[in-house]
């Protein structure tokens, strides 16, 4: 890809940690994301991948400015080449940059959807957008005048991907925004993104579904136990040997065309952090230099933190 | 969704009715146990000693001494329960008038406070849940803690200290001025005389209101959902207007409404030291006096009024959450 501008966003050792209190009044930090690296160009679509608690959802509080009170973030967040300060994400917020969360409890229990989706605002400009996303949606029109709890699983995802492009965004952070769907209204859900990203914007999708991120998405960063170790094409997906880091070639050998081969173990917690990598534990390359600092290196076109390309 | 509300108020009246026999008859069981000699309270010690046997025994038929008492309360039911709420014994009239006096006196004060502190509760108490821990709550929440802990006769004479005696803006007490024919007694006058009681009673209202919607407003403050409007650039009166007083408002509604029995208690308390001539008032000399007729009246219509507004609570509840209203429909 050309650069000739200078990146939506650009992520650079972002940690995140929470102050925890342990067993009466010690004060224990938990790191739970380390030395987070990410870069989202203009028109293109990122999707994050990564198992249940490896710190995907933080990663898209961090940026929306939205941590706990006890969590702090530390790193460097550049958003088109100005630093994303604290005053800087509170006034683009909304706008400019914009998240679909995670799950039901994000929407307003007592608030009708239609006019959650637009803000309480009675803009009529805002309504005609809406109509045409409910269109595009297969919503029905009176859908906006009930309540989440009137929703399936299904029409609520919608609901939460639509607060995301009644805006004008430039960067989009969708945290999880198809499961639910059906595969039909998956795919429809992600061509939207994939259009906001070919009008300009960035696109962030956190999701599980590495298929399905695979069919729209350029570029791929997996995450594990909170740190980024590898940044791929989405072509290189095609061809085993073309992935960098073996976790990524698991995750590969796990999607059902591939032989749906999964490795044993699990992720470690992060109280259990091992030095070093943190999946040198499951991995079958482990030698006693994983144990010391990986560094995060530049490999084919695409990042890697092991010390062993494939 | 008819067939349903009809089954609701059916249940509401049996409800209704149970308590109000209920209530009887623990009212007039205390009062046959109570240690009061109805005519030593109310005739005193020494006209007693110089009146003759017949006399006596005259007063103790009017008095209801000696009477069994399951045939004096079955007595009392019958006519209840045909509308005579009979005599009272005190003032000599129906209870009936009586109550519809002493009633409307409190009404005044009542509605007066359960306005005010249902208003300035919810404000104050929305106002410390939005900014928690900040200079404001602190404030908010330190007034409320310290009302709650404090008697409100104390209050009551405190105000009445200040603004009575001290700095005579407002009647020490009554519900009309002195030495004033009916006729000249304004409304204004009226206000005058209930406001030191009900500012009494408020001030202790508010913070029962205000501490419950600070504590509702801090939870909903703490939600995803406002995490979320947040995200999307909601300021903080945004996410007051969109999502905070539509969370809040129910429960803090449901509350007040439960609350009038609260302020029906303080206002026996407040009306006794303001001298405010209320039901509270008169519930307190027909106990004291042994006015049966009038205290069983003023015992059930207080428990109409306590039943009244838990129920209109447990109904608006249902009308303001669309979770339990279309909920309904849906079943
Ligand atoms: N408030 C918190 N206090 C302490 N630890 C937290 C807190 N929130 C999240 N964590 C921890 O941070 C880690 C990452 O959480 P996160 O929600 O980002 O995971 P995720 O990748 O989004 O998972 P999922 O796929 O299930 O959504 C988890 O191990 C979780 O236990
Ligand atoms: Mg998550």
């Amino acid at each position: 890809m050309e650069k000739n501008t200078s990146p939506v966003l650009e992520i650079r050792h972002m940690n995140i940690s929470f102050l925890q209190y342990e067993k009466g009044f010690r004060q224990v930090e938990l790191p739970v994301i380390s030395d987070l690296n990410l870069t989202i160009e203009e028109g293109e679509m990122v999707a994050v991948v990564g198992s249940s608690g490896s710190g995907k959802s933080l990663l898209a509080h961090g940026v929306m400015g939205i941590l706990p009170y006890n969590a702090s973030m530390g790193g460097e967040m550049i958003y088109r080449g100005q630093p994303l300060t604290r005053k800087r994400i509170q006034k683009l917020r909304g706008n400019e940059i914009v998240m679909v969360p995670q799950s039901t409890s994000y929407l307003d229990p007592l608030m009708k959807v239609g006019q959650q989706i637009c803000k309480g605002s009675r803009d009529e400009e805002k309504k005609k957008k809406l109509n045409q996303i409910f269109h595009r949606f297969s919503l029905e029109e009176k859908v906006q005048q009930q309540y989440p709890f009137e929703l399936s699983g299904g029409m609520t995802r919608r609901i939460m991907i639509s607060t995301a492009l009644i805006e004008n965004p430039r960067l989009v952070i969708a945290d999880e925004p198809t499961p639910g769907l059906h595969l039909k209204m998956a795919k429809r859900a992600m061509e939207h993104f994939r259009q906001l990203a070919d009008m300009g914007a960035g696109v962030l999708v956190i999701t599980h579904d590495l298929e399905l991120a695979l069919e729209t998405a350029d570029k791929v960063v997996v995450f594990y136990a909170g740190h980024t170790i590898e940044e791929a094409n989405a072509s290189d997906f095609k061809e085993v040997s073309l992935l960098r880091h073996p976790y990524t070639r698991a995750l590969w050998k796990a999607i059902p065309q591939n032989g749906f081969e999964s490795i044993p173990g699990i992720q470690p917690y992060v109280k259990e952090m091992p030095k070093g990598c943190p999946f040198a534990p499951r991995c079958e390359k482990r030698t006693a230099e994983c144990e010391g600092e990986i560094p995060y290196r530049k490999v084919r076109d695409g990042y890697v933190r092991c010390l062993y390309d494939a | 969704m008819s067939s349903s509300m009809g089954k609701t108020i059916g249940k509401n009246i049996i409800r209704m009715i149970l308590l109000v026999i209920a209530v009887s008859i623990a009212a007039f069981t205390l009062m046959t146990l109570s240690p009061i000699d109805p005519l030593q309270a109310n005739v005193g010690q020494a006209a007693l000693g110089s009146m003759s046997q017949e006399q006596i025994a005259k007063l103790e038929e009017y008095w209801g001494v000696g009477q069994p008492p399951l045939q004096r309360y079955l007595a009392w039911a019958k006519d209840f329960f045909t509308g005579d709420m009979g005599v009272s014994l005190l003032y000599r009239q129906e209870v009936s008038k009586v109550i519809a006096v002493k009633l409307g006196n409190s009404m005044f004060l009542m509605v007066m406070a359960w306005v005010f502190s249902g208003i300035l509760g919810f404000v104050l108490g929305a106002v410390a849940g939005m900014h928690r821990g900040r200079a404001a709550d602190k404030i908010i929440r330190g007034y409320c803690l310290t009302v709650s802990s404090t008697p409100a006769f104390w209050i009551a004479m405190l105000l009445l200290i200040v603004f009575g005696v001290w700095l005579k803006v407002l009647p020490i007490g009554l519900s009309v001025p002195i030495g004033v024919e009916a006729s000249g007694v304004t409304f204004l006058d009226r206000v005058r005389h209930a406001i030191l009681p009900a500012v009494t009673l408020s001030i202790t209202g508010i913070s029962n209101i205000a501490l419950h919607t600070r504590e509702k407003m801090i939870d909903i403050m703490e939600s995803d959902y406002v995490l979320f409007a947040r995200a999307r650039g909601e300021s903080n009166w945004q996410i007051f207007k969109n999502h905070g007083f539509r969370n809040v408002i129910g429960p803090a509604m449901t509350l007040q409404f439960a609350a009038i029995s609260e302020i029906f208690g303080g206002s026996v308390l407040v009306e006794q030291v303001f001298s405010y001539p209320g039901l509270g008032q008169a519930a307190v000399s027909a106990g004291l006096g042994s006015d049966l007729p009038l205290l069983m009246a003023i015992t059930i219509i207080s428990a109409l009024f306590v039943f009244g507004g838990n129920l209109i609570a447990n109904i608006l509840y249902g009308v303001i959450d669309p979770r339990i209203r279309k909920g309904e429909k849906a079943v």
